[in-house]
């Protein structure tokens, strides 16, 4: 084995387009914020992808557990009330749309 | 600990076609299994640059010159975001790396042959990348979440490399005599090797029946084979290339091309070192590796002092 | 100046002249960069490599193609593939060979920084429509090239002693080229007559400033600016490493010049 020189592992997302929100892309590995960018750049959008990036150190990201996909996400399922079409609009207004 | 109800609850995730995630639960063994796996996968993206790098330098026209760079270095992406695959698995890829350049971490077998003439470039984006197509269209649908959207991303980048070998290819084979025997010596040379790419035959497949029970692979071995060999010989008809082997033959039956006995030893052999190319791939890796590790070093070492600096100005 | 050249008489001829210039420095500076495709010091870095090594052939076709136009040559792969090394107008920096990471970069960074002020000034120079659009997009790419390679200068000249020690080197045997960037002669100046080109030596000093600057960023020492300085490379006077990059470069499209190749 060789002595550690990998660089550390980041987070890539961008903007697809002007006005959009920003996408995860994937993962880069580079020695700083700059060359993470650099490499976000030449790494993800060699094809026009996006026209603006982030990026965020992969340790620096805190992600919600398996176990709390229930606890977290499931209330919102019978919430109907929170979405527009709970509601009913006079059929008039409806075709003036 | 892999307890039984926790297997089961797995299985049955998978079952009803559900994806796997990097914080999900998953036995060790599927996790080891597709560590093994993608990271052979990356492996052979990243060696494969070679063969087909080799013919940069010498490409025929400055059209033809862009579009390979463009390509080699599009596996270049393919490798990192394979790689990247296997990262949130919980490997390092200076480890997955270290495997293939210092161990016996395989990869494709078919890098191991040399591109001798420029058809050979040709043939590499018709014949390989056709098959790594139907290769990664099934993978893209892998039950691990990480590995399927990389595949996705592959295929879309990929869509033009079969089709620039495959443009070029029909050109040369419809142009001069010299371009004709170029074209028909590559394809004569890469064809069966391309039909090894697949791997071993299901009934001397050790992984296989495991990877489809999990949802990593969605087909067989010969199963991928065959829906290649069915594409490749219309796609051979078609541009007036002849497959060298003598026992294709249309089963209506069966709506299937049947082929001929795969030479399966020199599979093995190559798979074990001993192809033409095997000690240079290795080689070239490796320097590229060590000679780098300066470069590598030097970034990590100049952020340090940024660090330290910043520190101190607060 | 070489036996063959003539000093041109007429803005067709200096133009075309000018575009052969520009062309000739990115083809062989994107095939040299080419090289590395495949044997980068890490992943990312050989995506962003062959990155640049696309853009510089990319601009060499499309100056090629427009100089085709003006000439009435079949197109671009003309220049590219059948003249000899006599006729290749490049400065002699970029045929210099890849040497390791460090003169690579360094290279990269010279030669775009002279890009970056060379196409600010011809931007401004130049009247023809097509040329000048071409410039424009080149120069966005420019200026990405030269961010690239002055931040790996300052990553490699303040990094480890080994990393400083190699870029110190890579300044030191490649400054005595750096003076085909600043020199002019009768061609140029016939071309900064017809308004086609610009006088170099007018933004030497702030390529100077942009480049000593960096190299202090980077704990670097400024090069001997009174040695030797190499030229004649734009007249076909070049080193012996621009022949074995065309015969490499050349010989298939040579071997069968009559088949397709596009």
């Amino acid at each position: 084995m060789n002595q550690n020189t990998e660089w550390p592992l980041w987070e890539v997302f961008y903007q697809p387009g002007n006005g959009k929100p920003f996408e995860h892309a994937g993962s880069v590995h580079a020695p700083d914020a700059e060359m993470a960018l650099q490499n976000g750049r030449d790494t993800y959008a060699r094809r026009n992808e996006g026209i603006s990036m982030w990026v965020v150190p992969t340790d620096q990201i805190t992600a919600s557990a398996p176990e709390d996909a229930g606890p977290f996400f499931d209330p919102a399922n019978d919430k109907a009330y929170r979405h527009p079409q709970f509601y009913s609009v006079p059929r008039a207004v409806k075709k003036r749309n | 600990m892999d307890t039984k109800e926790k297997l089961d609850a797995f299985q049955d995730r998978i079952d009803r076609g559900e994806k796997i995630e990097p914080k999900d639960w998953m036995p060790e063994r599927y996790r080891q299994q597709l560590i093994r796996m993608i990271s052979q996968h990356a492996h052979s993206e990243i060696v494969g640059m070679l063969p087909e790098g080799n013919w940069i330098p010498r490409a025929p026209s400055l059209k033809r010159k862009m579009v390979l760079l463009a390509k080699v270095q599009d596996e270049a992406g393919h490798g990192l975001y394979l790689y990247s695959a296997t990262e949130t698995l919980g490997a390092r890829r200076q480890d997955v790396v270290e495997d293939y350049i210092y161990g016996n971490a395989k990869y494709s077998s078919i890098f191991n042959y040399p591109t001798l003439t420029y058809a050979d470039i040709c043939v590499i984006g018709w014949l390989v990348d056709g098959a790594a197509i139907v290769n990664q269209t099934m993978l893209a649908k892998s039950s691990y979440g990480p590995y399927a959207r990389a595949n996705l991303r592959i295929c879309r980048e990929e869509s033009f490399h079969k089709k620039q070998g495959y443009e070029m290819l029909a050109k040369m084979a419809s142009g001069t005599d010299e371009q004709k025997k170029m074209a028909q010596d590559a394809v004569n040379r890469w064809w069966w090797p391309t039909l090894m790419m697949f791997g071993p035959p299901d009934s001397d497949s050790p992984n296989s029946a495991e990877l489809i029970k999990w949802g990593v692979k969605t087909k067989t071995n010969d199963e991928l084979r065959q829906s290649y060999v069915d594409r490749m010989v219309m796609e051979a008809e078609v541009i007036d290339i002849k497959l060298p082997d003598p026992d294709l033959k249309y089963n209506k039956k069966t709506g299937h091309w049947e082929f001929g006995e795969i030479p399966w030893d020199e599979f093995w052999a190559v798979v074990k070192g001993n192809g033409p190319m095997n000690r240079e791939r290795i080689k070239a890796r490796k320097n590229a590796y060590e000679d780098g590790e300066w470069v590598r070093e030097a970034a990590i070492a100049y952020a340090r002092k940024q660090k330290l600096k910043e520190g101190k100005a607060s | 100046m070489s036996t063959f050249d003539k000093i041109p008489e007429t803005k067709e001829e200096a133009f075309l002249e000018v575009l052969l210039r520009l062309a000739d420095d990115r083809l062989i500076h994107g095939h040299r960069l080419s090289e590395w495709c495949g044997h980068g010091p890490e992943l990312e870095e050989d995506l962003a490599l062959a990155n640049v090594a696309l853009d510089m052939i990319g601009h060499a076709a499309s100056l090629y193609s427009y100089a085709a136009q003006l000439e009435g040559k079949p197109d671009e792969d003309y220049y590219a593939y059948f003249r000899d090394d006599i006729d290749f107008k490049n400065i002699a920096l970029v045929e210099l060979p890849k040497g390791d990471f460090a003169f690579t970069i360094l290279r990269q960074f010279l030669f775009s920084a002279f890009s970056f002020f060379n196409y600010r000034e011809l931007i401004k120079t130049v009247k023809d429509e097509q040329f000048n659009g071409m410039l424009q997009k080149h120069f966005k790419e420019i200026k990405y090239h030269l961010r690239h390679s002055r931040e790996w200068v300052l990553r490699l000249g303040d990094g480890t002693e080994e990393s400083h020690r190699r870029i110190q080197e890579a300044i030191d045997e490649i400054w005595m080229y750096t003076g085909e960037f600043f020199h002019l002669d009768d061609i140029d100046k016939a071309a900064i007559s017809f308004n086609l080109y610009t006088d170099t030596s007018a933004f030497k000093k702030e390529w100077e400033s942009l480049v000593f600057g960096t190299f202090e960023e980077a704990t670097l020492q400024k090069p001997d600016n009174d040695q030797y300085m190499f030229e004649g490379a734009r007249s076909g006077r070049h080193t012996e490493y621009l022949g074995p990059l065309l015969a490499q470069m050349q010989f298939l499209r040579r071997s069968h010049p009559e088949a397709e190749w596009k």
